[in-house]
């Protein structure tokens, strides 16, 4: 029997009258790898948001070990150190270094000691190769490295589950690998995540779970290979169709 | 005529030399403070400013904070839009007519009227300079857990700082400048030097030449420092690769967790 980690229960959100998200049901157990995939303005950033509390949902309610999240009664910043969030735009601190990137939420939130937040930094920045350049500041090195670098600073905060918002999305093509790289080696260490990607072959290949996204809402879900070979969905078979031959 | 402009200038300096000394010293230590002071207040303004609230806010919190906008934007407008020679006759001779409090010390009023002034603009540079920082940045900070004072003391306002910077080096020229209006309230600075002493010798032009050198040195010299801070805040121009194995090595005393991670409230696992 495995464990959830988050339930996701009748979750909607509207901005003003624009319903986003309608009637979201899911869960992640525990070292599942989930791929939301769906056509852009399909609801998936703001559902990756809603679950960070970046967003405040309009109705529904979030489970976090089977404790809603969304009513107050729980810390926000605590769980949010819980559940890390990569973002498109890698979202680095401009006026830190890496290795200062990689340490502040420990020191801060979590309340590390600076010898042992710089050691755990150190090894997490060794995990996606950029321990080398602990010196260098976000804008001196490439995107790529930009986002392996806060796939690190995630990491180092040592979350349950790890968000990704198109990680790769905003990468020359010849970096997409380097990212993808990274995550598949955290998957194969069976790190919890949901990755909301447009990368087939990651969706395919990598994850555990895959969920189509359409209008707001979860028009089909379930193992890769069926959702790839097998969709019992029409616009699920569209959409595979569209993106996979274009 | 050069020729007698030096003897002139000669001779007041063996005269009066240290009474211009004295006054460019009061000028700089006035412009100095204030900038100061008046970038603390600027900040603490512009801060206040941009504490974010929401419809969902209750009442209270949500009044508390429109209140103290309107009152920074009154604050503002008021000593951004009136003369600082006015605004220190008015708080000189103001204090003491409403509430009985007189300065004995032309010192402190000085620096009060000079901080309150800068920090008029300045509040308005550190708002600005706020509202120009990335959404991702705060929400970056957001994602792994920090509360919105951890992001603005360890985040936005490094990077305000940095930015604003040319403003403030801005506002501080424009101080050791304009201070030379507070010889209205009596205060003795390097231009009411210049009063009393060709006021006494009848040797204007002499005088005027040497406060236009002096405080074109003041101002040379603190925009060659103001640009060598500018430069330091922004850091390397490069960095240095650091060796991977000696790295390792010190993260090799860092115990990896097997579980990655556990959840923050241990009551909640089963
Ligand atoms: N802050 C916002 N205010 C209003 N509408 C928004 C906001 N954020 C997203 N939306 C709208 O929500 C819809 C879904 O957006 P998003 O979640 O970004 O989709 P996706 O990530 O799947 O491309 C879009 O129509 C978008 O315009
Ligand atoms: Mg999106």
């Amino acid at each position: 029997m495995s464990e959830h980690i988050l339930e996701i229960r009748h979750l909607s959100k509207a901005f003003g009258s624009h319903a986003v998200l309608k009637d979201i049901d899911f869960t992640v157990d525990k070292g599942d790898v989930t791929s939301i995939i769906g056509a852009s303005g399909s609801g998936k950033s703001t559902l990756l948001r809603c679950i960070n509390l970046l967003e405040t949902l309009t109705t529904g309610e979030i489970l976090y070990h089977g404790q809603d999240v969304t009513k107050g009664k729980i810390n926000a910043s605590a769980y949010r150190a819980k559940v890390g969030m990569v973002f498109q735009n890698f979202n680095l601190f401009n006026n830190l270094t890496v290795l200062g990137n990689c340490m502040i939420g420990q020191q801060k939130v979590a309340k590390v000691p600076k010898e042992e937040a710089k050691q755990r930094a150190i090894y997490y920045l060794n995990k996606v190769g950029m321990a080398p350049y602990i010196n260098a500041r976000p804008d001196q090195i490439s995107g790529g490295q930009k986002q392996r670098v806060a796939i690190a600073r995630a990491l180092a905060m040592e979350p349950e589950v790890l968000l990704f918002d198109e990680p790769t999305s905003a990468l020359d093509p010849e970096m997409v690998g380097e990212v993808l790289d990274v995550m598949k080696s955290l998957a194969s260490d069976r790190m919890t995540m949901l990755v909301v990607t447009h990368e087939m072959a990651f969706a395919r290949d990598v994850s555990t779970h895959v969920v189509y996204m359409a209008d707001g809402v979860i028009e089909e879900e379930g193992e890769p290979a069926k959702i790839f070979t097998n969709p019992e969905s029409l616009r699920t078979r569209e959409f595979l169709k569209r993106i996979l031959n274009g | 005529m050069i020729g007698q402009l030096f003897t002139d200038i000669g001779s007041l300096w063996n005269k009066y030399g240290t009474v211009y000394l004295t006054g460019i010293l009061n000028t700089l230590i006035l412009a100095v403070t204030a900038t100061l002071i008046g970038c603390i207040i600027g900040f603490f303004c512009g801060i206040l400013q941009t504490i974010p609230y929401s419809s969902k806010d209750n009442v209270v919190k949500r009044f508390v904070l429109k209140l103290l906008r309107i009152i920074i934007r009154a604050y503002v407008e008021i000593f951004r839009g009136t003369p600082m020679i006015l605004q220190a006759v008015f708080i000189y001779y103001g204090l003491p007519y409403f509430f009985g409090i007189s300065f004995k010390d032309i010192w402190t009023v000085s620096i009060i009227v000079v901080s309150v002034n800068t920090g008029a603009y300045m509040a308005e540079s550190v708002r600005g300079g706020i509202m120009s920082i990335d959404r991702g940045q705060f929400e970056g900070a957001k994602a792994i857990g920090m509360n919105h004072w951890q992001t603005m003391l360890h985040i936005v306002l490094p990077q305000t700082l940095r930015n604003i910077m040319p403003q403030i080096g801005n506002n501080y020229i424009i101080n050791v400048k304009d201070t030379s209006v507070m010889f209205i309230i009596g205060f003795n600075d390097f231009f009411a030097v210049h009063k009393m002493v060709s006021g006494a010798v009848f040797k204007y032009f002499p005088s005027a030449f040497m406060e236009m050198a002096g405080y074109l040195f003041l101002t040379l010299v603190s925009s060659f420092l103001l640009r060598k801070f500018e430069k330091k805040l922004a850091g390397k121009p490069n960095y240095e690769l650091v060796n991977t194995d000696q790295l390792v090595m010190t993260a090799g005393n860092y115990n990896i967790p097997t579980e990655g991670g556990a959840p923050f409230d241990e009551k909640s696992r089963e």
